[in-house]
Parts: structure tokens; sequence; C-alpha cells
């Protein structure tokens, strides 16, 4: 043989090792890895309680994924096949900074997807955002209703249902367990303390609405406490709150803002005189320990952090186990929430990559998450609102009782409401739903 | 009655807060006629000093006095270190340059003190409760409140005093007043303003760390806290009059009151209305209630 067939003959030979050797490393949709940006605060009061928990729970979750140890039904290695590589960045510095920081990553960073976001208020600045660009947004925690109420989104996902069932739920739990049966209007009076924005106005303003449904005999105080987002300071309202007659006080605060209220709070009795339903304030629970109060109703945002601990479904017993030896704490409301969303966009994606018969393209990935139903660590989750893009669940509430022979704080008397009980149907507004007596809900 | 108890106390506690973070602040301005962006983070520091030694304290069941003792000594650790720092290598190469540059740079000077916030601390948050815990609530006319919230009040007292005396009965206090006044003029007497300068930011410093590290048992400390904290003090001092001592006292009366008043009668209207008081201050005394008087120079 002449050296110039024998060389062309052994590049060929060489080539075709090389394909052979690639199709067999790689996934057989034939892409290697995907860019994911995570968004949470990372910094600011909103960080130790909510952004890093967060963060962390997409960090392990995403880990399990790509390295194939997650338990079933995420136990296929990858998303559709290839490793995601996850940049995590920080949410804090307010609407106009996040947006080009939104930009920045799908314009310069070439992103496959973005993951996250807390601030009601960073939501409703990205949303359009997202849709303009055409880039799939799974948002995680945040929780205003106008997101999808206002405007149907193309390209934004959201696996953490609305404020709406966190309010409605935590004003049947008082209606139930506190009011019923109670004669004086006195007895049944209610109050609030809300950040004065987006979240913590929707918060209130739906728990009302539902108290009114409810309890149409309970009166709500004129006088609901709104501070501003991380005032710190509480002693004023504490005392407004304190010389109001209502005995029920409502709160969506979150972050640094409820733990000093709790601490405000404490040392003043304030719990010991009025009963608080939390919506969101599980954080504050681990952090104070046997310090936080006995007595409060404790909402998590459906069925994650504290209020399933104890549940022994498999996928939760992975999480939490893997949780607190990754990170020597609970898992968290947040940390669950972005595992969440982190869990639909695997499953989304190796569902399109199934039906595509290869690596899916992010219209494929949309098309295959609109209206997907999909197994979330205790429950199911639906995207049947918003178009098929928000996420309805059920939503529960317990008593905060500090177990001292575990040393570990725990809530009782755990109440779970299905999202057919706590959410509209599909394309009705929620305002309108109850305003006209929640029709066809569905409470049992 | 019981209502005009409640919210002359609960003004009364907000008023002592925003006087001792102000205090350092209307100081340094006074003095170095610089508005110092920066004093949020010897808030801040302050604040995180105390938070650490408290919490060890409190985890280790010292005597609850060393609590007090910490916060104290926070504050001067902070104040000292960061005060002589900014003042001896930043600020005073800059002193004749334009005062917006200035401004500019403490305003650096706060976002990177703020990073090393994160990078020392982490981002998770502080709660070094014990002391407010252990001291629990009174009742004072029907209203439970809590009585480590209330000393802050006698804090105020007696760093108001304090300063009063040291101002007023004190060599260096005339000396201070002397710079105050007019700087070109204290030079030529004779008076060493470059440590005047130096002193003035410490003690600026040292009282916008205690503020942090008074309040630190009542809150969550956590990076970005202490922005607010900046903001709420511009408007006491600009209420008050820039660089005048009983101006951050009376401006802090007024805002601590009026805004405990909205707070118990009209929620919604507790923001909008310190802003509106500051508003109709400047539109009636542009330079601030207590302005101090400018020198007329011919």
């Amino acid at each position: 043989m002449k050296f110039g067939t024998m060389k062309t003959v052994s590049s060929v030979f060489m080539t075709f090792l090389f394909v052979i050797g690639t199709l067999f490393t790689t996934s057989v949709y034939a892409k290697d890895r995907i860019k994911v940006g995570v968004v949470s605060f990372l910094t600011g009061p909103a960080g130790g309680p909510f952004g890093i928990p967060a963060k962390q729970g997409a960090e392990l979750v995403i880990d399990a994924i790509n390295a194939g140890t997650m338990p079933a039904p995420y136990n296929k290695k990858g998303f559709a096949g290839a490793t995601l590589d996850a940049i995590y960045s920080d949410e804090s510095g307010g609407g106009t900074k996040q947006v080009a920081l939104f930009r920045d990553f799908v314009q310069k960073q070439n992103v496959d997807a973005m993951i996250g976001y807390i601030s009601s208020g960073n939501c409703m600045a990205i949303g359009p955002v997202a849709d303009e660009l055409k880039m799939l947004t799974v948002f995680s925690t945040c929780g205003t209703p106008r997101l999808y109420e206002e405007k149907l989104r193309s390209h934004v996902f959201r696996t953490q249902a609305n404020a709406v069932g966190d309010s409605l739920a935590a004003a049947k739990y008082i209606a139930d367990e506190y009011f019923k049966g109670k004669m004086t209007t006195a007895g049944k009076m209610y109050t609030g303390i809300n950040q004065n924005y987006a979240w913590g106005q929707d918060s209130y303003k739906f728990f009302e609405l539902g108290m009114k449904v409810y309890m149409p005999s309970a009166v709500g105080s004129s006088k609901p406490q709104f501070p501003k987002l991380f005032a710190g300071q509480y002693g004023t309202e504490i005392s407004a709150l304190s010389l109001d007659k209502a005995k029920v006080v409502h709160s969506s605060f979150w972050n640094g803002d409820w733990e000093a209220f709790v601490l405000q709070a404490m040392v003043r009795g304030f719990f010991k005189q009025k009963i608080v339903v939390s919506s969101v304030g599980g954080s504050a629970v681990d952090t104070l320990g046997k310090k936080f109060p006995d007595g409060v109703i404790m909402g998590t945002r459906g069925l994650v952090g504290l209020n399933v601990r104890d549940n022994k479904d498999p996928l939760n017993t992975w999480f939490v186990s893997e949780y607190k030896k990754r990170y020597k704490a609970w898992p968290l409301g947040p940390s669950y929430q972005y595992a969440r969303s982190v869990m639909a966009y695997k499953l989304a994606m190796d569902k399109a990559a199934a039906s595509a018969g290869k690596f899916p393209t992010q219209d494929q990935a949309i098309s295959a998450m609109k209206g997907m139903k999909f197994k979330s660590f205790v429950d199911t989750i639906e995207f049947t609102r918003g178009g098929g893009h928000q996420a309805v669940h059920a939503i529960s509430y317990g008593v905060t009782k500090y177990n001292k022979a575990k040393g570990e704080p725990e809530v009782e008397n755990l109440k779970t409401y299905a999202a057919t009980c706590i959410y509209p149907p599909a394309g009705v507004k929620s305002e309108d739903w109850i305003n006209n007596g929640m029709p066809g809900r569905k409470c049992e | 009655m019981q209502f005009l108890t409640t919210v002359l106390l609960d003004g009364l506690v907000y008023a002592s807060y925003l006087f001792i973070v102000s205090l350092g602040l209307t100081i340094t301005f006074g003095v170095m006629k610089i508005l110092n962006v920066a004093h949020g983070s010897f808030y801040a520091w302050g604040a995180y000093l105390a938070s650490i030694a408290i919490i060890y304290l409190g985890e280790n069941e010292y005597n609850s006095m060393f609590y007090y003792f910490s916060i104290f000594m926070a504050a001067i650790v902070a104040g000292l270190f960061f005060g002589f720092i900014i003042e001896r290598f930043i600020l005073r190469k800059m002193y004749g340059e334009d005062i917006h540059l200035i401004v500019l740079a403490t305003f650096g000077i706060f976002w990177i003190l703020e990073d090393l916030i994160l990078i020392v601390f982490g981002a998770d948050p502080l709660m070094p409760y014990y002391p407010a815990m252990e001291l629990g609530g009174l009742e004072i006319a029907g209203v439970y409140q809590g009585v480590y919230s209330l000393t802050l009040s006698g804090l105020a007292v007696v760093v108001a005093f304090i300063c009063w005396y040291f101002l007023k009965k004190t060599k260096w206090g005339k000396l201070l007043q002397s710079v105050i006044f007019d700087r070109e003029v204290s030079v030529s007497m004779g008076i060493n303003v470059t440590n005047v300068y130096l002193i003035t930011f410490i003690i600026g410093g040292m009282l916008g760390a205690l503020g942090g590290a008074y309040v630190a048992p009542t809150i969550s400390i956590s990076p970005g806290f202490a922005i607010d904290v900046v903001v709420m003090s511009f408007a006491v001092v600009v209420i008050g009059g820039m660089g005048s001592v009983p101006g951050a006292l009376i401006g802090s009366l007024m805002v601590g009151m009026i805004r405990a008043f909205a707070v118990h009668q009209a929620p919604v209207l507790e923001l909008f209305i310190i802003y509106a008081v500051m508003a109709i201050v400047l539109i009636i005394k542009p330079q601030g209630l207590f302005a101090p008087p400018k020198p007329r120079k011919i």
C-alpha cells in the first residue's frame, strides 16, 4: 500500500473512531451541556432566610440530576441527557438592575433557561422581558397573582402557586379553627401587618376577601399596618396592633423583617395576647429555635419546609436527608420551591426530548411544560392556570409548638387545603371569584 | 389617655433611635462639611461586631453586664478602626476637592464596607436577642413595652448630655465649635484642624456604630440592612439643619412623634408624613430648623 493511501485510510479510521467515541460518551440527544441562570437573593436581608436556602435547594437537585442520583421519577441522568451548568446570581438591587442582568444572561451569556426569583416586584419586571426575549423562564417563589391575571405569558412559567391560595387558606384556617362558634363581634375581629408592596398588599387583600366569604360576621380592623419593606423597627406598629381590639393578626412578612418583628413582639408578650397567622414565616422558627413562640399559625406556601419535615414520601425523605447532610440545616420553604422549579424543567426537557427524538428546542420544552403535571416532594403540582403556565398546589397551615423531647420546633393541628378549594378555576380572576362567593370550590 | 401615653412612648423610643444614629452624621457634616454616606457602614459594622460578641456571650452564659460592655466596645472599635482608615487614607487626600466628589467617595466606601461584611460575616442573618429577651416586657398604660427598647431613650439622653457637655464645657468642644464656625479662622488661630477632622470623623463613626450595636438585639442583622437607616438619618438631619446637634435632637423628636401618631391613626400615611414634614420644613427654612449660622466673609 502506498504511503498516501495509508494516510487517507488511517485518517478516515481516526475520524470514525472519534465519531463513535463521541456518540458513546455524550447524550443520545447530542448536546452535552446546558447553561441555566439561577437567581435568588444572595445578599441583603432576604439572603439568609430565603435566598441562600433557595440556592442550596436548587444546587442540591441540579447536582443530583446531573449525577443521576435523585430518586424516581427524577432518576434519569441529566436534562434531556445534558449536564446543567448553573450560573448563580444575586437578586438584590431592584427590578431595573434585575432586568439588566436578565438581558445580560440571555444576550451575552446565551443561557438555555432562567430559573428562580423570589420577589414579586422582580417577577413583575422580568415577566414581560422574558417574553420579549423569548427566554424560557421558570419563576420559583414570587407570589403576586397579577403576574398571570393581568396578562398571559408565552415563555414564563411559575411552579409556585400565587398568594391568593396562601391568604385564603389562612382565612379558612382562622374561620374554621378559631372563629367558629364565637358569638361576639369582638371575638371575631382581625387585622394585619404586611409589607407595603405588591406581595404584602395582595396577601392582606385576599386574606380580608377570604374572611368575608368564610366568616361574613367577622370584622376587619380599620387600621391594618403596612410598614415599608426592610423597615426593621416595628415598636410603634406592635403598640398599634396591641391597642387594636382585633384578636387575629395576619402577616405575610418574610426575610429579616419577620425575624425582627417576632423578636420585638415576643418580648412584649404580643404572641400571648394575639393569634398570629403567618403565611411564610417558617425560616424564623428554625433560626429562633426554642425561643420562637408556640401557638403561631404557620404556613409555608405549599407542602414544603417546616410543615412537611416528617412526611415519609421517599422523595421528601431523600431531599431532607441530603440537604441536612450537605448544608447542616433543615431545608426551608424556598429550598423546596427552587428545587421544584429545577425538577419541572428537567421533566419538561426529558418529555420534549422523548417526543422529538432528539435534544429539544426551547419551543419544544415550552410545549412540554405547558399544562404539565409533575410529582413534587409530597404532592402533585399542575400547570393548570395562566394558560397552562401557572402552577397550583395544596397549601397547609399548622400551629407552632416546640418539641422539648426532640429539641426541635414542630407544627401541630396541620390542615391541608386542596388547590380546588383555594384557587379559582382556570380563566377566572381571583378577586371576581372570591367576590362571587367562590363558586365551584371543592374543599374536601 | 392610654392612646396618648402609648403614642408618646413609641415616638420617644423611635426618636431616640434616630437621634443616636443621626447625631454622628450631623457632627461630621458640621465640622468637616462632608455628607458621609458611609455613615451607614459604621452602623452596620457596629451591629455586626456587637452581634458576634453578644451571641458568643449568650451561648456561653456569661453575665449579662458583658452584653452592654460588648455593645460599647463594638461601637468604639468600629468607629476607631474604620474612622481612622477612611479619614486618614481617603478623605484627607480629598479635602479641597469638589464636595460632590467627596460624597461619591463616601458612597463608594459604603459599598466596599458592605461587601466586606458579606466576605467576613457571610449572608446568614445574626440574631443577638439575648439582652432584649433578658429584660423582657413592662406594662405601661395597659400596653406591654420592651424594656430593652425603652433603655434606648435613656441612652439617647446620656449621649445628648455628653455631647452638650463636651461642646459647651470643654476646651476641645470650643475648638470644635470654632472649626464649625470657620475653618480658615480656626487655622489662623493655631488650631490643628487636621487633628480635629480626624477625631471628629472617628467620634461620628462611633456614634453611628453605637446606634447599630445598641439596636442589634432587637433586629435581624444581615448584609444590606443599614441602607434604609442612612436615608432616614438624612431626613432627620435635613429637618434639624445640617451640622446642628440641637437640630438632630428636635428633628428626631419631630419625626419620631409624627410617625408614631401616623402609625396609630393612619398607617398608610406613615412614610408619606415623614417626608412631607421634611418638604414643609425645607420650604419654610431651606437650611433646616437649626442650621448653624454662616460667617459672612468680606
